[in-house]
């Protein structure tokens, strides 16, 4: 396994205190990471890292060895799926379009490529095709949620940042979800990070766990590990939890 | 009145026709003119926030001028005739386009905005595929606002020897034909109607189209 993303004493605040203090990291390729922390712990901030949309006050970010700081930031994002909590698809456009938005980025897609291209997509995150011509007010939480991860996957990315995505969805959909983002992922072994604040979530879905708090990592490991032994308090109370 | 407001509008259909075919062409070069300005200004301000005050001041300035005053103003410089009529028009026209786009274009939600960059859209892309279609029900709302505002305000264009509809109001005022004057305005405000009742549809539909629900 080679390294994908490498996070190198990273630092980064909104100019009202560092909300990320000197942490460092490293994600394998193929491996399925979670974030998880109490809210304004940085995981998101570390996660935006990666895309490039916030941007480092020190330390530095690799994808495969390259410095995100050097890279061309649009075709870096073209490689990099991503999904946010509530799936933000795009109202204007309908789930076809949406699918299709990235690779349309490049360059225009014909029809048949468009409609190819959402069936195999919706057919992944198993929707019906129906749904194709349909826009996001008229689809459920759950349904907008399983296009906005298509949307992050039609272009086949090398990395996929999930950024709380099941949030807003209930329960039983987001058990369904769950299992179904783990096994894509697994089937296309795309390197995942993964954040939320459900460590439930995080132990059955990641193959690693890195806890943070106030812009710190405190511990990371597999569920097995963190669970045996928890290095701190704020560790253990988390675990006990899952 | 009615009777002989209906009856000079067919009597003289030759001349209110001409006037209006004037009038629709007037007004028409106005909104093309402030509808591509008020857009471009409005774009562009959205990305200077710093400058957006201060430049919708100046427009709101001009918008509080009396319109017969611009009309006065401007003779020195462009003389009399539809181009005065064209430029003071379009400077009227602007207000409501400029600010509907600006508002429009700020009121996007930005959560969108981030997820559309952080899936690799360029500038461009960001304002062509998301800002721009997401505050399109607003900017076709000020351009609406714009369009009738236009038409209205066509009326006195004739007061600098520009043609249109209110040739027919200012030979009715001068020769003290009632009739006459009021079938020119009547023109006027059913032309200025039709055009809203026209872009009110269109409106309509982009916002179910368009609108975040």
């Amino acid at each position: 396994m080679s390294e994908e993303i490498v996070f190198r004493d990273c630092s980064a605040d909104y100019g009202q205190g560092n909300v990320l203090r000197q942490v460092s990291l490293t994600v394998q390729e193929g491996e399925f990471v979670v974030l998880i922390g109490s809210s304004g712990c940085g995981k998101t901030t570390l996660l935006k890292l990666v895309n490039g949309l916030i941007q480092p006050t020190e330390g530095s970010v690799f994808i495969k060895g390259e410095n995100v700081a050097d890279c061309s930031l649009t075709a870096l994002r073209r490689k990099i799926g991503y999904v946010v909590q509530g799936a933000k698809l795009f109202p204007h456009m309908t789930v076809e379009d949406n699918i299709c938005y990235v690779p349309s980025l490049e360059r225009k897609l014909t029809k048949e490529e468009k409609r190819s291209l959402t069936g195999e997509m919706l057919e992944l995150v198993q929707l019906s095709g129906s749904l194709t011509g349909r826009f996001p007010s008229q689809l459920s939480g759950g349904q907008q949620q399983r296009v906005g991860i298509g949307r992050a996957l039609a272009a086949r990315p090398e990395l996929l940042l999930m950024d709380e995505p099941f949030g807003a969805v209930d329960e039983i959909v987001r058990r369904g979800l769950q299992k179904q983002v783990r096994a894509l992922q697994r089937e296309m072994r795309i390197t995942t990070l993964f954040v939320t604040h459900d460590i439930r979530e995080a132990c059955k879905m990641g193959d690693r766990i890195v806890v943070m708090n106030e812009g710190e990592i405190l511990q990371e490991g597999t569920p097995d590990e963190l669970k045996a032994g928890p290095k701190t308090e704020f560790v253990r109370q988390l675990m006990e939890e899952a | 009145m009615i009777a002989e407001i209906l009856t000079i509008l067919w009597e003289r259909r030759g001349f209110f026709a001409a006037c209006l075919l004037e009038h629709i062409r007037i007004s028409c070069t106005a909104v093309v003119i402030a509808g591509v300005l008020g857009i471009l200004i409005g774009v562009m301000i959205t990305k200077y926030r710093k400058a957006a005050g201060l430049l919708l001041g100046i427009i709101n300035v001009f918008y509080t001028i009396p319109a017969i005053s611009l009309l006065g103003f401007l003779i020195p410089f462009t003389g009399i005739g539809n181009k005065t009529a064209i430029i003071a028009l379009t400077v009227y026209g602007l207000l409501p386009i400029v600010r509907n786009t600006y508002t429009g274009l700020t009121a996007v939600d930005e959560s969108i905005v981030e997820v559309a960059r952080g899936l690799g859209s360029d500038e461009r892309q960001l304002l062509c595929r998301i800002r721009f279609p997401l505050a399109l029900p607003v900017i076709i709302s000020g351009f609406r606002n714009m369009v009738v505002m236009i038409i209205a305000m066509g009326g006195i264009a004739s007061f600098i020897g520009a043609g249109g509809l209110g040739v027919a109001i200012y030979r009715g005022i001068t020769t003290y034909n009632m009739s006459l004057t009021a079938a020119g305005s009547l023109l006027i405000a059913l032309t200025a109607l039709t055009a809203d009742w026209i872009l009110g549809k269109l409106e309509k539909k982009v916002r179910r189209r368009y609108e975040v629900e």
